[in-house]
């Protein structure tokens, strides 16, 4: 009976007026349907248009309607969570579209034959080959860049949670971080000026060292992180009982940690297989199989798409395979990011009990 | 002392023993530990010798270019390295770098702190989860597929976005547009913001995160509203980490080779316009440049190549020192 009561009251008393909580999405649909409606009437053919259109009236709409009912507080509020929203969904658009348009062009050539056949002698405007010889150059590449890049990057990390103390460890800390800064064709510079040194042609390795460079910074900064988790007192109770430190570290710590690592590790190989720049400078593409990454111009998944794009002249067929190697190239990326948060969970560090 | 005292006997003496045991205890005697840690210690110094080798060596070879330069290496609008004698100048491409980027934080740097104030402090529990995960695929996306996408899908969409900009703000100068394709400046900004808004919105979110509680709660007690609660307890406390994620993503922007190189269409001039095409990057140019470069040309490039690396290495530097600094005071790292 009392709630009856309390029900029937003005809501105004003691709370102020405030808008039913359905009103947000009331505001949205009607701006949405404004904004279609004036994208037809105005003949917009752009659908980005129409999204803008929608966000402004939803802002507006909002704006008004809460300093109408609620005051100018609520209302800015109000406004910014709108903001916060419409700019969430902002970010959203691109990478739905990005993924959709991906996948939607990319399985149109994807297939085994695809995957099994290198361009060989086909023209870059004729339809047909595949990416074998550029999977086969980029899996070498970065096969070759992390049996590089991990040991020195672990262990630079050993030094820096284990032993690092003072100006040197400062001086390192410092220059990871300014490092995971080089941007990718600096990086690629580098080796070039290396190579016109030493006059040597373009080969895979000299790629592998490129994408060694960036890769070696990412994986100091995520092993250091995990070895930062491990619990001192493993590490005490190993030296207490009278545990040499170099075997505290081997058997204690970085086996604890060794999930977190390979996570870690595994990310920064999705970071660096889709690297252009370095192998567009160092390796310079090979329509055929080459298997040897020490000798002769090899083959890469991302500048096989570059080049598919930038040699086409506009071709469908070119579009459709640099399409198709992107497919590859996001699915594998995804696939490592995905069995690299699959390791971190299972593996988590065991702190305690 | 006193058992001394009572054995009197002089005490064995103590000196070697307590030193053998001390090496023995402090561990760094033992070959492993001593291997070990040389082994380490190594590739911590050896990563510092690579940095110190891309200065060296990208200097050398830029100095043979620049050496032979006959026009001002920093003024000049050309880049002709086949002349005799030849003539090149950075002028172009610092401007559309700067431009480029410019663009794109201005886009970029917003939505990430709304995304990044989203996830804190809007976004339900269960959702926050989910949504950093896709940021995080945001970051995970090859360049060159957004560059991909850039070119072909991006590029036709903005013909209606740019000629709503010619009609209303053309008599800016800015946003005047001859109606070449849409590959130009502003494109090119609004796709790298796409691809900064990770690395901005994950470090904002972290340092929003570490916003005092208290504060928070307090300004609520006294019935201010959510968004008065960020004005005056979260975005003051996160400032200088949002200047330093912003310093980041420019990093990035700056760099950033294959999107621009598919999307833009180059010249060696600069537009008054961000909507007309034309202008170059660094990154750009010396990837569309590269292939049909001589070796002298190639020293052009990577002299190039030698101002963004400066760049970037003072613009991550500064944005590293504002970190390194903010986590002294506020403790958050303890």
């Amino acid at each position: 009976m009392s709630h009856a009561a309390i029900a029937d009251k003005p809501a105004s008393t003691l709370r102020g007026a405030s808008l039913p909580k359905w009103s947000p999405y009331a505001i949205a649909a009607g701006s949405l349907a404004v904004a279609v409606g004036i994208g037809l009437a105005a003949g917009l053919d752009s659908k980005v248009q129409w999204g803008l259109i929608a966000a402004i009236l939803f802002l507006l709409g909002t704006f008004g309607i809460a300093a109408r009912v609620e005051g100018r507080r609520q209302a800015k509020d109000r406004i910014a969570t709108s903001l916060v929203w419409v700019s969430f969904l902002l970010a959203v658009v691109p990478l739905v579209s990005l993924v959709w348009v991906t996948v939607a062009r990319g399985v149109k050539v994807l297939d085994v034959y695809f995957l099994t056949h290198s361009m060989g002698v086909v023209a870059d405007t004729e339809p047909g080959g595949g990416i074998y010889a550029a999977i086969l150059g980029s899996l070498e590449q970065v096969g070759l860049a992390t049996v590089i890049a991990a040991p020195i990057g672990v262990l630079t990390a050993v030094y820096l949670v284990e032993y690092g103390r003072g100006n040197l460890s400062r001086a390192i800390t410092f220059f990871v971080d300014v490092m995971t800064g080089i941007p990718s064709i600096v990086a690629g510079l580098f080796i070039l000026s290396l190579m016109l040194m030493l006059d040597m042609e373009p080969f895979g390795f000299a790629g592998s060292m490129a994408l060694a460079i960036l890769m070696m910074p990412v994986v100091v900064r995520s092993t250091e992180e995990m070895l930062k988790l491990v619990p001192n007192e493993l590490r005490e109770a190993s030296l207490a009982l009278g545990i040499p430190k170099w075997r505290t570290i081997l058997k204690v710590v970085l086996p604890t940690s060794i999930g977190g690592i390979t996570t870690g590790i595994m990310l920064a190989i999705a970071r660096i297989a889709g690297e252009t720049a370095p192998v567009l400078l160092l390796v310079w593409g090979n329509p055929f199989i080459n298997a040897n990454p020490f000798e002769g111009a090899q083959a890469s998944l991302p500048l096989y798409i570059y080049q598919q794009y930038a040699n086409s002249a506009g071709s469908g067929a070119a579009y459709d395979r640099a399409w198709a190697a992107s497919l590859t190239l996001i699915a594998f990326v995804m696939i490592l990011n995905l069995v690299a948060r699959g390791i971190a969970r299972w593996k988590a560090p065991k702190t305690g009990r | 002392m006193e058992s001394t005292q009572i054995t009197d006997t002089p005490p064995p003496t103590p000196q070697p023993v307590s030193a053998e045991q001390k090496r023995a205890a402090r561990g760094a005697t033992r070959p492993g530990d001593r291997i070990f840690l040389g082994l380490s210690r190594g590739s911590g110094i050896f990563l510092l010798v690579i940095m110190a080798a891309i200065a060296v060596f990208l200097t050398y070879r830029a100095s043979l270019a620049i050496s032979k330069d006959d026009a001002n290496f920093l003024t000049t609008f050309e880049w002709n390295t086949g002349l005799v004698p030849p003539k090149f100048g950075i002028a172009v491409l610092a401007f559309g770098t700067v431009v480029s980027s410019i663009v794109a934080m201005v886009i970029a740097v917003p939505i990430a702190v709304a995304i990044a104030l989203f996830l804190t402090h809007y976004a339900p529990r269960k959702l926050s989860g989910p949504i950093s995960y896709v940021i995080d695929l945001l970051a995970a996306v090859p360049s060159i597929v957004y560059g991909l996408w850039g070119a072909l899908i991006l590029v036709p969409h903005m013909n209606g976005l740019f000629g709503w900009l010619d009609t209303y703000l053309g008599w800016t100068g800015i946003f005047s547009w001859q109606g070449g394709a849409p590959r130009s400046m502003l494109t090119v900004g609004i796709l790298l913001a796409i691809m900064i808004l990770p690395i901005v919105t994950n470090v904002s979110r972290e340092v929003f995160r570490q916003a005092p509680q208290m504060i928070e709660e307090a300004a609520l007690a006294l019935g201010a509203t959510r968004w008065e609660v960020i004005r005056m307890a979260v975005l003051p406390f996160g400032r200088s980490g949002v200047i330093s994620a912003s310093m980041l993503g420019l990093g990035r922007a700056l760099g950033e080779t294959m999107a621009v190189a598919t999307v833009l269409s180059p010249t060696f001039d600069i537009q008054s316009s961000l909507l007309d095409p034309g202008g170059g990057t660094f990154a750009q140019n010396i990837a569309s440049k590269f292939g049909e470069a001589t070796e002298f040309g190639r020293d052009a490039l990577i002299a190039s190549g030698l101002v963004l690396f400066v760049i970037t290495l003072l613009v991550n530097g500064a944005a590293r020192m504002i970190i390194a600094r903010r986590k002294e005071y506020s403790g958050a790292n303890a």
